[in-house]
């Protein structure tokens, strides 16, 4: 299930301007791989583009090449509606569709892909919801609405809706900067739970999370306010956040910048 | 010109505590006694409306000598007098309805174009150019309706009558141009189709991004991204739109008056020329009416305005009920 | 937790796509739109259908049908639904677009035919049903004054209301304006004519006047006024009235120089666009107003004349000369209420709270 990312050359425009500039890397399975760096440097940009919800944006546009195992994301007869299908996305501020109920909201990606049966949506729902540790905090209220659910109740409902589809890729965007310090924290325990199923990308402004439950880490600066960003370096976290090899690297996650 | 029915509670200042100061002074008293004065005057004005068109149709309605709610005649000169107002019900509704179901499902599509599917440079200056439609005035659509529309229609009701007329709706029963209470209701469908259209926009504007970008992930397509999260967002917003919309259709007084040629029929062959409204009733026999045909006239006026109340309050009702589902606490 | 989820057996699996399918070329939509253009022409002539408004249905529905069964056969049932909507989109606005277009080059065609200096500055005085000339200067000096007489009424009323709502309301009151400013809102105009027209007319006794009107039309003024004024207040920032009031300023003083200045620019938008919208209010006027073919300076005496109860009248007279009257007075209409609106708005992108939003 869980399949690698390899990107190369990638560049990413809002219209003329451009966010990120050539960015090639991979994303190892079964791996959390964190993006850190400043305000602006393209991380969350270079985020969407590997499910190519970075087109959505208008005037959004991409060059270069993403490979999922051995498809490449952008490539000519490749649906962007079946690649969202396969990497799966969890967004900064949780996002349950207010109108459906708990239930609804964990099934509404499989609705979207074809028939089940009411058990088997049962079935699904329940694994999916253990899977992001709700089940038991939710499980007698599947009919009311996701948006009464706290913060962290909610953002885990965004990551069984994500998972329940079983997506190869699990992008986060900064899944816990919403949230309280305990919410944070079974977020955190989740991700390294599910880290055993997929491959998981996260990006964080929280240095201490990027080294709490990553295991590479990738830096990305920018050398100038309207410069496109880049990414400096990519190595496991242990090493980024000891020895790394790139002095930029370093002055940010001492705090000497950033 | 938008009524927002769900605006956020006024960020206003802690008046409680600024009220016991504000009384102290002779300045603060008079602004306060104007402007409560203000709002009182308008709700002594609605009442006025409601008690004053009651008396008067009260006047009316006892020298009647027939059911003023089932008689199909209008002839409060005659003696005895005679007047009800089944035909105007019926064709009010009739031609309302009409209207609806070709408006709504217009109106929600124009403002997914504009929201969604526009290219975004034609967005902008189409939503402001939809604004402007509204504004126009009705008599106009009444006479572009009258010498455009009506001889456009005939072809229309031709074929309608040839294949659909075993609908019985459907079925032309008489000769004639198209004046027709059909007519009538596509002629408010174009009328309503901006007001519809600019709150339905505005609510689909208002889909937080989130929402959207939530089903997109999902890998939803374009249009189950709108199923998803923009129509469940904005179905409150669709009903308050189509409710202004029906208001309009129901109290529109000289496009009907122009278009259509009345009789006191009720017939359920919509293409049949004859029929009424309420509004257009009202408008073409004043000019005729004694004093006593203008009491009947007014009573016939005061259903309309219960009509049009009923409407209102049932939106505000649904709005109301469907607040906790309207997202604004995600 | 998640071990127990590994351990046990996966029953139900779930569906995946390819991540590639055959898709559709960009200039499908075109195509389809093309065929089934052509194909509603065409079966349109061989039946022999005079109304071009069947051959347009009957393309829009091809267009419809020949998206999904297309592209239902190439690209999957869900990719159908997609196209299918979104060509329904399109066709809405197309199927809407043409009636409003056809009525704003028909009113501007047919209206300038007859519109020049003469016909904006005489009056129907003398002017015989059927006969060429004759104007509108009755009626727009009547226009013109009944709705600055309904203005000067509804303004203040609905300014204060508006003030009333936000900067003092709270509790029952307030409460019941709130509501029945919306319920004022659907008052259908004709309805606002027979309430004037009973209380003024058939119970004071007064006769019709242009008066008599401005007060229908300030009736459907007001919940106008109140609403936008409303939505300017509350666009004000608190911080501004805190500053003021914290300089020791009453609190009417702090209304009348800090908050109604700061909103004033979305205040008269709203006010000019209620304007527009009574303008071209005809049931009321033609209940109260009366028309007349002379010119009556006076709007407190006597039945005067009014813009859009002359288009009205003229067609209702029906002779070749009057309905082209008709449309030269429709002509003036629509521009006087297109300016009022395009002025407003251009008023409030110009005076637009910087704070706001």
């Amino acid at each position: 299930m869980a399949k690698r990312i390899d990107v190369s050359g990638l560049s990413a425009y809002y219209g003329a301007h451009k966010a990120i500039d050539d960015i090639s890397m991979t994303v190892e399975p079964r791996s959390v791989t964190a993006f850190i760096g400043p305000s602006g440097c393209g991380k969350s940009t270079f985020l969407r583009t590997l499910n190519r919800m970075h087109e959505v944006t208008p005037g959004g546009r991409v060059e270069g090449k993403v490979m999922l195992d051995d498809e490449n994301l952008y490539g000519s007869h490749v649906d962007p509606v079946a690649v969202r299908r396969t990497v799966g996305m969890v967004f900064q501020r949780p996002n349950p569709f207010p109108t459906m109920s708990i239930f609804d909201n964990v099934a509404a990606g499989l609705r979207l892909n074809g028939k089940y049966k009411k058990s088997q949506l049962n079935e699904i729902v329940e694994r999916s919801l253990k899977g992001a540790n709700l089940w038991n905090e939710v499980k007698d209220r599947l009919n009311k609405p996701g948006s009464g659910l706290s913060g962290g109740q909610q953002q885990r409902l965004c990551i069984a809706r994500a998972i329940a589809v079983e997506p190869d890729v699990l992008l986060m965007d900064e899944p816990c900067s919403a949230l309280d310090p305990i919410s944070t924290l079974a977020i955190e325990d989740l991700i390294g739970e599910l880290k055993e199923r997929f491959t998981i990308v996260i990006v964080t402004h929280n240095m201490q999370q990027a080294a709490r439950v990553s295991d590479r880490t990738a830096f990305f600066n920018l050398a100038a306010v309207g410069q496109p960003g880049k990414l400096i370096e990519l190595d496991d976290t242990e090493r980024i956040f000891s020895n790394p090899s790139v002095q930029a690297t370093e002055d940010y996650i001492s705090g000497r910048f950033g | 010109m938008v009524t927002t029915t769900t605006s956020p509670p006024p960020k206003g200042p802690d008046t409680e505590a600024r009220r016991s100061k504000s009384t102290a002074r002779p300045g603060d008293k008079i602004f306060l006694g104007l402007s409560r004065g203000s709002g009182i005057t308008l709700l002594v004005i609605m009442a006025a409306i409601a008690i004053f068109l009651t008396y008067r149709a009260a006047l009316a309605i006892s020298k009647d000598e027939a059911n003023f709610l089932t008689t199909s005649e209008w002839n409060p000169a005659g003696n005895p007098p005679v007047f009800g107002i089944a035909v105007l019900a019926f064709g009010t509704i009739v031609s309302s309805v009409i209207a609806m179901i070709i408006a709504v499902p217009v109106a929600i599509g124009i403002a997914l174009f504009i929201s969604h599917y526009a290219p975004r440079k034609l967005a902008a200056p189409l939503a402001y150019v939809v604004d402007l439609l509204a504004a126009v005035p009705s008599i106009i659509y009444g006479l572009w309706g009258a010498i455009f529309l009506v001889p456009y229609l005939d072809g229309l009701n031709k074929w309608l009558d040839e294949y659909m007329g075993w609908t019985y709706i459907f079925d032309k029963a008489s000769d004639g141009l198209a004046r027709n209470l059909f007519t009538v209701g596509i002629l408010l469908a174009i009328m309503i189709l901006p007001i519809i259209t600019n709150v339905t926009r505005e609510v689909f504007l208002q889909v937080p991004k989130m929402h959207e970008e939530a089903a997109l992930a999902l890998g939803a397509t374009r249009w189950e991204v709108i199923r998803m999260s923009v129509l469940p967002f904005g179905r409150s917003g669709i009903i308050s739109a189509s409710m202004l919309g029906l208001g309009r259709a129901l109290g529109e007084t000289m496009a009907v008056a122009v278009v259509l040629s009345p009789s006191f029929v009720i017939s359920g062959h919509l293409l049949d020329p004859g029929g009424g409204t309420f509004a257009q009733n009202i408008a073409s026999k004043f000019n005729e009416a004694n004093e006593f045909g203008r009491d009947a006239l007014i009573a016939s006026g005061l259903v309309l305005f219960a009509i049009t109340l009923l409407v209102n309050g049932a939106a505000r009702w649904i709005i109301a009920r469907r607040k906790e589902y309207s997202g604004a606490a995600a | 937790m998640s071990h127990a989820i590994q351990d046990r057996p996966v029953q139900t699996a779930v569906r995946h796509d390819p991540l590639r399918h055959a898709r559709l070329p960009r200039w499908s939509p075109l195509a389809i739109a093309a065929g089934s253009i052509a194909a509603g022409v065409g079966l349109g002539l061989a039946a022999g259908w005079h109304s071009r408004i069947q051959w347009g249905l009957l393309a829009a529905l091809f267009f419809v049908l020949g998206t999904y069964a297309v592209t239902a056969k190439v690209e999957g049932s869900r990719q159908a639904k997609d196209r299918v909507a979104t060509s329904l989109v399109w066709v809405c606005f197309i199927l809407a677009v043409i009636p409003l277009l056809s009525l704003a080059w028909v009113t501007i065609s047919k209206g300038l035919e007859t519109l020049d200096p003469y016909f904006l500055s005489h009056s129907m005085n003398g002017v015989l049903d059927a006969e060429v000339g004759g104007g509108i200067y009755h009626a727009l000096l009547g226009t013109i004054e009944q709705v600055l007489l309904a203005t000067l009424i509804a303004a203040p009323i609905g300014l204060l209301t508006a003030v009333y709502l936000v900067e003092y309301g709270r509790g029952k009151l307030a409460q019941a304006v709130t509501f029945f400013v919306d319920v004022m809102t659907g008052v259908p105009s004709i309805v606002a004519g027979l309430f004037i027209l009973a209380t003024w007319n058939l119970m004071l006794g007064f006769g019709p006047s242009g008066f008599a009107g401005a007060m229908a039309l300030a009736i459907l003024m007001m919940p106008v006024v109140v609403r936008s004024t409303e939505e300017m207040l509350k666009l004000v920032p608190n911080e501004l009235r805190e500053a003021s009031l914290a300089l020791g300023v009453p609190k009417w003083r702090t209304i009348l120089k800090v908050v109604l200045p700061t909103a004033i620019g979305g205040i008269t938008t709203g006010v000019m666009l209620a304007v527009a919208r009574i303008t071209g209010e005809t049931a009321p006027v033609l209940l109260l107003v009366f028309g007349t073919k002379l010119i009556n300076e006076n709007p407190f005496e006597g039945a005067q004349a009014s813009l859009p109860l002359y288009v009205y009248e003229q067609y209702a007279v029906g002779t070749d000369a009057a309905i082209s009257r008709a449309w030269a007075a429709a002509l003036v209409l629509i521009a006087f209420v297109m300016i009022l609106n395009l002025v407003a708005r251009g008023i409030a992108r110009w005076k637009a709270p910087k704070t706001g939003r």
